[in-house]
């Protein structure tokens, strides 16, 4: 056993063991207590579910690793989102043409951007707390999005777009590819570039980073506003899949992502943290909520299950790590 | 009065700008500068001010919650039905047992933070997801329209016309947030609880040495928001005189702004009643003018938004750079002379 | 003095996770005695005052007798209601608090009733205050005050709490001269008064100046008890580490190589001014002088975390105008910082992630990180520098002080620098491993680095570098050559 967890942290990292844990019990409970749970249709929902929440969970990531917060994220979206309507709307609306829907995703991410760097600046240069500037962000967002919206819908969009949100490719669902291929982008930017290097130093030591020479103004602003970015990305998912954009769509989910983070091992405190155990993470979150639909509870039960689910990973934490200084081994 | 200035840098500061801002919009709209207005915007901050005092006592002590305003809905909830079984109950019932609710589900966090040594954060948004979702769940959604009449009618402590014909009202909330405001007060600044409170929040580890019990600081400053989120609930159920699941939820963070744009800060050991009413105040008198003045109501959201960005920014850099240097170098010369 | 000790403990035993930190130890302390407890890092002293505290237990068969009655089981509740004060390292104070909250605050939280009395809590801050013979403003924040102020707070606290006994743990680390001196006076005035007080501190100069005895421990275990008549810096030093440490001067002439690094007329207001001086290749030179003399203050503006406002910097005869420390680390100037735990290395991250830290653009391949090219640089200078880790993969905070400097020397190393300011290298460093770090510092210089030592411990750079310039208050006051000046003269100088 002892050999098995060694081997395991090896090759997976000590932060995987929780929410792989958590994952085969899942799967245990759910494959017991409803027999329909292990099938295609469960993974179809799953597949289709995902990319929406993991996309901005990825968002609140990187602010996370660097001890920071962004609780702009799911307006930022929405934002981004109404960029994108706004132009196929001014361009032909339903009859817009492809080169109109590149430029509406263009605008879109220089929207999300735009909001991500305005933050990053002011987090970076009057060295507030992110929770305070992302909070007043957020509200800042919300009311401009309500303002330009009056609060309703926008809608009518060429019928192409809507594969991005339900059509599959390969077997696989767009939405979801779309998440893999940015988990991978974000993987390989948290382990090997130099940006994924210094914001995980400006997690643990800001002052320290400083005095090595890390550029740390620069970090901060570009981590924000990748994490604006990457919520235009899951702005244009959500206009694809509702064939609509609403401000406040999504709000729910801002909660929920620093959740999926911390589920999937990432320090709270900053510095510290992998993409690939809270993309397992996320599967778990998704997992349980399919599962508990497919017994006939909603999705509320669900919610309040990770919340339970995120106590009970916490706890063992703190117990593991109790146990292991009791018996005088390091952590 | 200098030192009076220069240890409450933000209350003046808040004070100064909210000052500003009514002259400012007492021009732009004659209905603003009435007495009558001034209760419509109590009548209207009385709960916010009650959840923001209960969440300066978490954060002084170093703490933070983002649970407060879902669980206020759960104790809604739970009141009312309690109450119905009671066949009917009164103020006092109700009081006391949404404190009682309230108390419960502040201890809850209390002991996620303390016992399973889970940060504040990731403790209370658990919560406020298990809160939520478990209340979504049992209610299926379902809002109570019919209260118990004494918990809907409006209870008037005083009212009067006003040459003007508009009345002034002082209502049942608005006088309980004076009595939560007061009992805070008193609790923070005039008892040894405060004293350790402040400590605790300022140094934990210089706290726990001096031998303070960490423990019970975290089930009373928790405690005391669930007991403030309690009231807040049932004070909003009166309000609206109705029970809507969802009714509070985003609330904890328009609160959370508020009170540290106040001048309570993140991490402990700082803030103030007076701030965090101010801050409540400052956010609604802006929206109550710019209503007033016939904004949409879209775009004073937009501009309150920004407003609250642009001041919680500036006072990260903080508020007492921007004092006159004359009266800065003026209160250093006091201090240092013998 | 009376005859029986005020506080005496026998056969004090604590083991943590299997290792023994306490190895039965004796000590003892008189009423109204300056007692030194001295020691190297991890030699057990602050786990024996955490025993007397009542903080940790101690294993079976420990005596603990205060003013000659038992105590079978020390609190810290009891440890304070029998006069037993702790001044910690990092004081333990509220800085939002007023300084009268803080001196009062054992009042703030005991009060009848529940009720704070705030005349009551003035009232005693001015009294203990008064007794210490100090005037501060005692409703002025705390955070406000200079940290030697706070430092007088932190005591008169202890006075509130009717200490008979004063434990101070390292008090004078963060003062200048004139305020630790002030300190010592007042730890004089203290124990005229009656009140023993135990001294922990690693400036030997001043512990042989205020103490009457002093306890060594070694390793968990006594060394003795000394009277600190006849006791010298260097004996102290050898009963500490067990070792006997000969220095001889190295300094040489370098004249002929080629100047490096010219300041000229460098100015920061407030900070230093008018300092001008040569650097050359493979030479060491040394800044000392005491805290506040501008020395760190002059090492970040050369490692261009600050501007000058006058002069000039010239490196290898180019004028230079650093933007940020990223211009003068592009430029070769690497700093190695005094404050090692939270400046120098980023304590909770990896001795791998440290060491590279500044050297990223050196381990790139196609733009990216190159976890092979990372495991050779790391590997190479952990061999180079002789530094005993476990894995790379290790966060840095699990070594020793000693390990954790020569990684922060590497990570400035795999810079390949052309000038490396070390900024009280030694800080936090046991004795016997300072003797390591500067064994390589001698050896870099010879391979040609140019070296600034900066230490406000005379011998320090008297001993490892070619020239020693000596600051006083943001001037350079005096250049001396150590094969032609003695220690004391230079010492007498710093001190005067």
């Amino acid at each position: 056993m002892k050999t098995f967890i060694q081997t395991f942290n090896a090759r997976f990292g000590a932060d995987m063991a929780g929410p792989v844990v958590a994952f085969i019990a899942v799967m245990v409970i759910f494959g017991l207590a409803a027999d329909n749970f292990l099938s295609m249709a469960t993974f179809g929902s799953v597949a289709f579910q995902l990319p929406e929440l993991g996309l901005l969970t990825l968002a609140m990531l990187l602010p996370l690793l660097t001890g920071g917060i962004n609780l702009s994220i799911t307006f930022a979206a929405n934002l981004s989102g109404l960029a994108a309507a706004w132009v196929l709307q001014s361009h032909g609306g339903v009859d817009a043409s492809a080169g109109v829907f590149a430029l509406a995703c263009v605008a879109a991410l220089v929207t999300g951007g735009a909001a991500g760097a305005l933050t990053g600046v002011a987090i970076a240069y009057t060295r507030a707390h992110p929770i305070l500037v992302t909070l007043s962000m957020m509200i800042f967002l919300r009311g401009l999005g309500e303002f330009l919206t009056r609060g309703g819908d926008v809608s009518g969009f060429p019928d192409y777009v809507a594969p991005i949100g339900h059509g599959s490719l390969f077997g696989l669902p767009i939405p979801l590819l779309i998440f893999i291929v940015c988990v991978a982008v974000w993987h390989v930017l948290l382990t090997r570039s130099k940006l994924g290097f210094g914001l995980l130093m400006i997690g643990s030591n800001m002052e320290a980073a400083d005095y090595s020479g890390l550029n740390t103004r620069k970090i901060v602003v570009l981590v924000y506003t990748l994490s604006g970015i990457m919520c235009a990305i899951a702005g244009i998912i959500m206009l694809a899949r509702f064939n609509s954009v609403r401000v406040g769509h999504g709000e729910s989910y801002l909660l929920i992502t620093v959740l999926a983070a911390f589920l999937g091992g990432i320090n709270p405190f900053g510095g510290f943290g992998r993409v690939l155990p809270v993309f397992v993470a996320l599967i778990v979150l998704q997992l349980l909520s399919s599962g508990l639909n497919l017994m006939g509870a909603n999705q509320h039960l669900a919610t309040a299950l990770w919340g339970v689910l995120m106590i009970v990973v916490m706890a063992a934490r703190t117990i593991v790590s109790k146990f292991r200084i009791f018996t005088g081994k390091k952590v | 009065m200098r030192r009076l200035v220069s240890s409450h840098t933000t209350e003046f500061a808040l004070l100064a700008v909210m000052v500003l801002l009514c002259i400012g919009l007492s021009f732009g709209t004659d209905r603003f500068l009435t007495v009558s207005n001034a209760f419509d915007v109590l009548n209207v901050s009385a709960v916010n001010i009650i959840f923001a005092v209960g969440l300066l006592v978490v954060l002084i002590s170093g703490g933070i919650d983002i649970s407060f305003a879902v669980a206020a809905s759960v104790v809604q909830y739970v009141t009312v039905l309690a109450l119905s079984a009671l066949g009917g109950g009164n103020w006092a019932e109700g009081f006391i047992i949404a404190g009682l609710v309230g108390i419960g589900l502040g201890s809850i966090n209390a002991f996620l933070i303390y016992r399973l040594q889970i940060i504040s954060i990731v403790a209370t948004i658990s919560t406020f997801n298990i809160f939520f979702g478990l209340l979504m769940f049992f209610t299926k959604g379902v809002s109570i329209y019919n209260l118990p009449d004494w918990l809907s009618n409006r209870v008037v402590f005083y009212e009067r016309e006003m040459a003007d014909g508009s009345w002034v009202e002082l209502t049942l909330p608005v006088v309980v947030m004076i009595l939560c405001c007061i009992a805070t007060w008193f609790m923070m600044s005039r008892t040894t609880i405060g004293r350790k409170l402040y400590a605790f929040g300022d140094n934990p580890e210089g706290a726990r040495r001096f031998g303070i019990n960490i423990g019970a600081m975290h089930v009373i400053s928790f405690g005391w928001l669930g007991l403030m989120a309690g009231i807040a609930g049932l004070m909003q159920a009166h309000y609206a005189q109705e029970v809507v699941p969802n009714a509070l939820y985003g609330r904890e963070l328009d609160v959370l702004a508020a009170t540290v744009l106040g001048g309570a800060r993140l991490g402990g050991g700082k803030g103030s009643v007076l701030g965090c009413v101010l801050g409540v105040l400052l956010v609604s008198i802006t929206q109550n003018g710019l209503n007033l003045m016939g904004v949409s109501p879209f775009a004073f959201k937009m501009i309150v938004g920004a407003i609250i960005l642009v001041a919680i920014t500036l006072s990260s850099a903080r508020f007492d750079r921007l004092l006159p240097n004359a009266m800065k170098a003026s209160a250093r010369k006091r201090s240092q002379r013998p | 003095m009376s005859a029986e000790p005020l506080l005496s403990l026998k056969n004090i035993k604590v083991t943590f996770g299997g290792v023994r930190a306490l190895k039965g130890v004796s000590f003892e302390v008189n009423a109204g005695e300056v007692h030194c407890l001295a020691g190297e890092n991890g030699c057990g002293k602050s786990t024996l005052i955490k025993v007397i505290t009542g903080v940790y237990k101690p294993e079976e068969g420990a005596e603990i007798v205060f003013d000659g009655k038992p105590v079978s089981a020390m609190t810290p509740t009891l440890a304070q209601s029998l006069g037993i004060q702790v001044i910690w390292q990092d004081l333990a104070l509220f800085g939002e608090m007023s300084v009268a909250e803080n001196i009062g605050f054992q009042l703030a939280v005991t009060g009848t009733y529940g009720m704070v009395d705030k005349h009551a809590i003035d009232e005693a801050a001015e009294k203990a205050l008064a007794r210490l013979g100090v005037r501060l403003d005692i409703h002025k924040p705390l955070k406000e005050l200079p940290i030697a102020q706070r430092q007088i707070v932190a005591i008169a606290r202890a006075l509130v709490g009717e200490a008979r006994l004063v434990f101070m743990d390292e008090p004078t680390a963060s003062l200048t001269q004139s305020e630790a001196d002030y300190l010592i006076e007042i730890v004089r005035n203290l124990s005229a008064s009656g009140v023993a007080v135990v001294f922990v501190s690693h400036r030997l100069a001043e512990v042989l100046e205020i103490s009457h005895r002093i306890t060594i421990l070694r390793d968990g275990s006594l060394v003795g008890v000394y009277p600190v008549e006849g006791m010298t810096q260097s004996r102290v030093t050898e009963l500490m580490t067990g070792r006997n440490f000969d220095s001889a001067v190295i300094a040489s002439d370098h004249d002929e190589a080629p100047v490096v690094l010219s300041v000229r007329n460098l100015t920061r207001h407030g900070e230093f001014r008018n300092v001008s001086f040569d650097l050359r290749r493979g030479e060491t030179l040394g800044i000392t002088g005491l805290l506040g003399a501008g020395r760190t203050e002059l090492a970040l503006t050369l490692f261009g975390m600050h501007r000058p406002h006058e002069g000039e910097i010239l490196l290898e005869g180019q004028k230079v105008d650093f933007a940020s420390n990223r211009d003068a680390i592009r430029a070769g100037v690497a700093y190695l910082s005094e404050d090692r735990l939270s400046l120098g290395l980023n304590q909770p991250q990896s001795i791998a992630d440290n060491l590279v830290m500044a050297s990223l653009d050196r381990i790139l391949s196609h733009g990216l990180i190159s976890p092979a090219k990372k495991r050779d640089v790391v590997s190479h200078w952990i061999s180079a520098l002789g530094v005993k880790i476990g894995t790379p993969d290790d966060p840095i905070r699990t070594l020793s002080g000693g390990n954790q400097q020569r990684v922060a020397i590497a990570k400035w190393l795999a810079i390949s620098p052309k000038i490396l300011i070390l900024d009280a290298p030694t800080v936090g460093v046991d004795v016997g491993a300072r003797a390591g770090i500067f064994e390589i510092v001698r050896k870099l210089a010879a391979e040609g680095l140019s070296i600034i030592i900066i230490s406000d411990e005379p011998p320090e750079v008297y001993f490892n570098a070619d020239r020693v310039i000596h600051m006083v208050e943001g001037r350079l006051e005096a250049v001396y050559d150590p094969r032609h000046t003695s220690l004391s003269e230079l010492e007498s100088a710093v001190y005067a």
